[in-house]
């Protein structure tokens, strides 16, 4: 055979490519004047990132502190602002924008199959109104730091606290807005921009979760609104409607202050369940059990959601017959949780389970919330109340739907989206063992915490009985081994971007319209306007629902 | 009419998608709003059941002359709105100028009013703080509580406080869209910002008809 | 996009509600005993009523907008009734 050296083939010109929301334009002003749902959602979790890590450094401080019965590190008046402040930071500037504002905010058009959300502008606008509140808020924290609880219960917050009240206040107030635009965004975006043939029960049910979360925020967070500008108004004037020297009752800004913290639970726990509703069916490759169900119990969630808000009042001072009333609706909103939960485990049965790490949140999830919501009923118990108010049960309560249930589902989305917002794989290996960690150092830090409060141990006190010593080493030492748990995905999450593997249009196969868009998405997010025809999650053997 | 850019925003499939979801978003903003009058509304509702003497007694020295007034002010402001809505459907810009700088004006009338009747709600000993007298109070027959007249001055101050600022922002929004009308921004098809801002400002007027009963006419009123 | 009502509709609705006003002042002046509160709110709710349907274009509006219009004073009667339910009740004796 004689050698012939062909000469070298011409390349082919590559096409160009697409450009993708990320890189249709750089620098700062086009990031800090976007429009884009994709580069706010992005905006929103660099700010609640920090925020979270800047609330976690405040409870490490006071889990040190609470080494020994008689802790060292903080005086009582430096302990009381520490937890406070991680209160305010942890619920109004982490929990309640965190799914919403960052998973919402990038997943919502693009599962409905618009290109944006109805108020872009509006949208930007949220951003800035909730900087605009965290500055406040953060400055408060600087220059002295607020000690009332994360509840600013009156008398002691609008009359006798020398604390940073009003600029707390005004920074939360600000930030409500925030939440209540993204809401009306929601609401309007799923009732008017849905893609053709994208009927109400063909939705995904992340998208039912968010617009039920939306409703709350609505109509929870302008009381609120109100009643800090109150409080404010009765600090600096001497003179409102919670006042007992005038014949007020401090036990009304209790009525309003939770008549919006009660619902605010659910604004964070039903994003929460959206996600665990998307990932279940594609790690088990099977349809979601009981659409119908899951789906309206959201919407339950959020409506009954508003009837239950005097279980945090029964010692307050609330009559017996208000208490009763309010016992009972706090046991009838715990139905509508609980299908959930029975319907994700059905959804497992006979499912071919793949262990990736969204689906091990996902299962931390359900495990943690069940254990958090059943200690609810605990609480709703009027008798029960009695004796384990104001303890770390409660304290543990919370904890475990917040951390356990709701943390885990945001990380657990973080995850599974994360190929789609930026086109990289995380490292799964690396996920996994964050995952891990992150759980067992959750029930070490929170578990003894139910048992150290059944027992007598006071919440937000700085000093405690010697005999709690060794379950709150227990908890401290959780408290470390979870703080390692949440820098692993900060380290590996921002390697990715970098050296992560490239993500297609569809990693993991799953169903839904985000999947049928290059990763990360154009920035009208598809070419052409989709058009549904089938029900959500057909994993049917077989499907790959690849693009 | 000159139009410098397109009134279909690009997100949206057509004009009648945008206008509906503009609608719809006002009417959704509306309700957050009635509940933050509405927390208000409750406390208010409370005291009133509490101290339903103190309220009657306090209520009836405020000035309904000049309430009364200014509910007419406003009913004709939300109908000068209502015009100019009408008017941007047919397109006639200069009706919608008019109309909206009559109900700009009258929005302002309610507000010089207020401060008017604030002045003599001073001179009336009926600013706590400033101008109150406990005393006045006390001897009374039967005595009134003093602190229960202040909770019923709170609730009226921070009530029509609340609801003037939001005419205040009325009145600013209306100037906006009379310059914008101005520069022919809207067209029949294409007026959205002039109908929800027609709805914030009927919005405003219905909740100033609530305030009136509530707060002016607890009682009887003498003759 | 044609007119929702003539322009003279409106103003048939504006001569109402001044009537309603004049009205809801001129009852103040009466002893009603406990009526003044039931009577005051009634007129104002029809006042409303009337601004909602002919000025805020609701007669002519999607069911959708008619439920948005509604649920505010719904979740504002949740808020008050159960607030009020303590406040009634903190009396009664066991």
């Amino acid at each position: 055979m004689s050698t012939v050296t062909l000469p070298p083939a011409t390349p082919a010109v590559p096409p160009r490519p697409e450009p993708t929301y990320v890189n249709v334009a750089f620098g700062v002003k086009s990031w800090l004047l976007t429009t884009d749902h994709k580069r706010i959602a992005l905006l929103y979790l660099v700010s609640i990132t920090f925020m979270f890590f800047l609330g976690g450094f405040l409870i490490a401080v006071v889990r040190t502190h609470l080494l020994t019965p008689r802790g060292i590190l903080l005086s009582a008046d430096t302990y009381n602002k520490f937890f406070t402040m991680h209160g305010i930071i942890m619920v109004f500037f982490f929990l309640i924008p965190s799914i919403p504002a960052v998973i919402g905010n990038f997943v919502l058009p693009l599962m409905i199959g618009a290109k944006d959300l109805a108020f872009p502008r509006l949208n930007l606008l949220s951003w800035y109104l909730y900087i605009f509140g965290a500055v406040f808020t953060l400055w408060a924290v600087l220059v002295g730091g607020v000690d009332t609880g994360w509840t600013f219960y009156t008398p002691y917050s609008s009359a006798s606290s020398h604390t940073n009240v009003i600029p707390a206040a005004v920074g939360i107030f600000i930030t409500g807005f925030s939440s209540i635009l993204t809401g009306l965004n929601f609401i309007v975006t799923t009732h008017r921009m849905r893609a053709p043939g994208l009927t109400w029960f063909r939705l995904p049910l992340m998208v039912w979760a968010l617009y039920a979360t939306s409703i709350i925020m609505l109509l929870g967070t302008p009381v609120l609104a109100c009643t800090l500008l109150l409080l404010a108004i009765e600090r600096t004037w001497h003179i409102g409607i919670f006042d007992p020297a005038l014949g007020g009752d401090p036990i009304l800004f209790q009525h309003f202050f939770w008549f919006y913290s009660h619902p605010a639970v659910y604004i964070m726990i039903l994003p929460g369940m959206g996600v665990v509703s998307e990932i279940i069916p594609c790690f088990a490759r099977k349809n979601i059990f009981g659409y119908g169900f899951v789906a309206f119990s959201s919407v339950a969630i959020a409506v009954v959601g508003f009837l239950v808000w005097g279980h945090h009042m029964f010692v307050a001072g609330q009559s017996v017959y208000a208490a009763m009333v309010f016992s009972l609706l706090s046991y009838l909103v715990a139905i509508p949780s609980a299908i959930k939960v029975f319907n994700w485990t059905a959804t497992l049965y006979k499912g071919s389970i793949a262990f990736d790490a969204p689906m091990l949140y996902a299962f931390g999830f359900i495990a943690m919330f069940t254990v958090g919501g059943l200690t609810g009923l605990f609480l709703a118990a009027l008798g029960l109340n009695v004796h384990v108010h104001d303890t770390y049960f409660v304290v543990a309560h919370f904890h475990f739907i917040m951390v356990g249930g709701m943390i885990m589902a945001y990380m657990g989305g973080l995850h599974f989206w994360w190929p789609k917002m930026t086109g990289h794989m995380y490292p799964e290996g690396w996920a996994r063992l964050a995952a891990l960690i992150i759980f067992v150092g959750f029930v070490l830090t929170f578990l003894p915490q139910f048992v150290v409060g059944y027992l007598g141990m006071p919440r937000r006190y700085h000093h405690y009985a010697p005999e709690f010593q060794v379950l709150n080493v227990m908890s401290t030492a959780g408290a470390s081994v979870l703080s390692l748990g949440y820098v692993l995905p900060l380290v590996y999450l921002l390697w990715s971007l970098a050296y992560g593997k490239r993500a297609g249009a569809n990693p993991w196969q799953a169903t839904g319209l985000e999947w049928q868009t290059p990763s990360p998405p154009p920035p009208d997010n598809f070419q052409v306007t989709p058009v549904v025809t089938e029900p959500p999650y057909q994993y049917a053997k077989g499907a790959t629902g690849a693009a | 009419m000159p139009l410098d850019h397109s009134p279909l925003a690009h997100h949206f499939r057509d004009l009648d998608q945008q206008h509906e979801a503009a609608t719809l978003g006002m009417w959704i903003f509306l309700s957050t709003e009635l509940m933050v009058f509405g927390a208000l509304f409750t406390g208010y509702t409370v005291y009133r059941a509490a101290y339903h003497a103190e309220f009657a007694a306090a209520s009836a020295l405020l000035h309904i002359g000049i309430a009364g007034i200014n509910t007419i002010v406003l009913l004709t402001s939300s109908l000068t709105m209502v015009l100019a809505v009408h008017g941007v459907r047919q397109g006639r810009r200069q009706l919608v100028v008019r109309c909206l700088i009559a109900t700009a004006v009258l929005g302002t009338t309610f507000l010089v009013l207020k401060v008017f009747e604030y002045h003599g709600d001073y001179r009336d000993g009926l600013v706590p703080g400033l101008s109150f007298q406990d005393q006045e109070w006390l001897s009374h027959d039967p005595p009134l509580k003093p602190g229960a007249v202040k909770l019923f001055l709170f609730c009226y101050y921070a009530m029509t406080g609340l609801h003037a600022l939001h005419l205040l922002i009325g009145i600013g929004m209306i100037a906006v869209l009379t310059w914008q009308t101005a520069r022919g921004r809207y067209t029949p098809y294409s007026f959205n910002p002039v109908e929800v801002g027609g709805l914030y400002w009927h919005f405003v007027d219905v909740v100033w008809l609530f305030l009136l009963p509530l707060l002016y006419l607890v009682g009887p009123r003498g003759g | 996009m044609e007119p929702a009502m003539p322009a003279r509709g409106y103003v048939m609705v504006f001569l109402a509600l001044v009537g309603l006003t004049a009205a809801t002042v001129g009852l103040a002046y009466l002893d009603l005993g406990p009526w003044h509160a039931t009577v005051g709110l009634t007129i104002a709710g029809i006042k409303a009523l009337l601004i909602a349907l002919y000025f805020m274009h609701v007669r002519h509006a999607t069911g959708l907008v008619r439920v948005f219009a509604v649920v505010g004073l719904f979740w504002l009667g949740i808020l008050m009734a159960l607030t009020i339910t303590d406040y009634a009740t903190r009396a009664w004796l066991l």
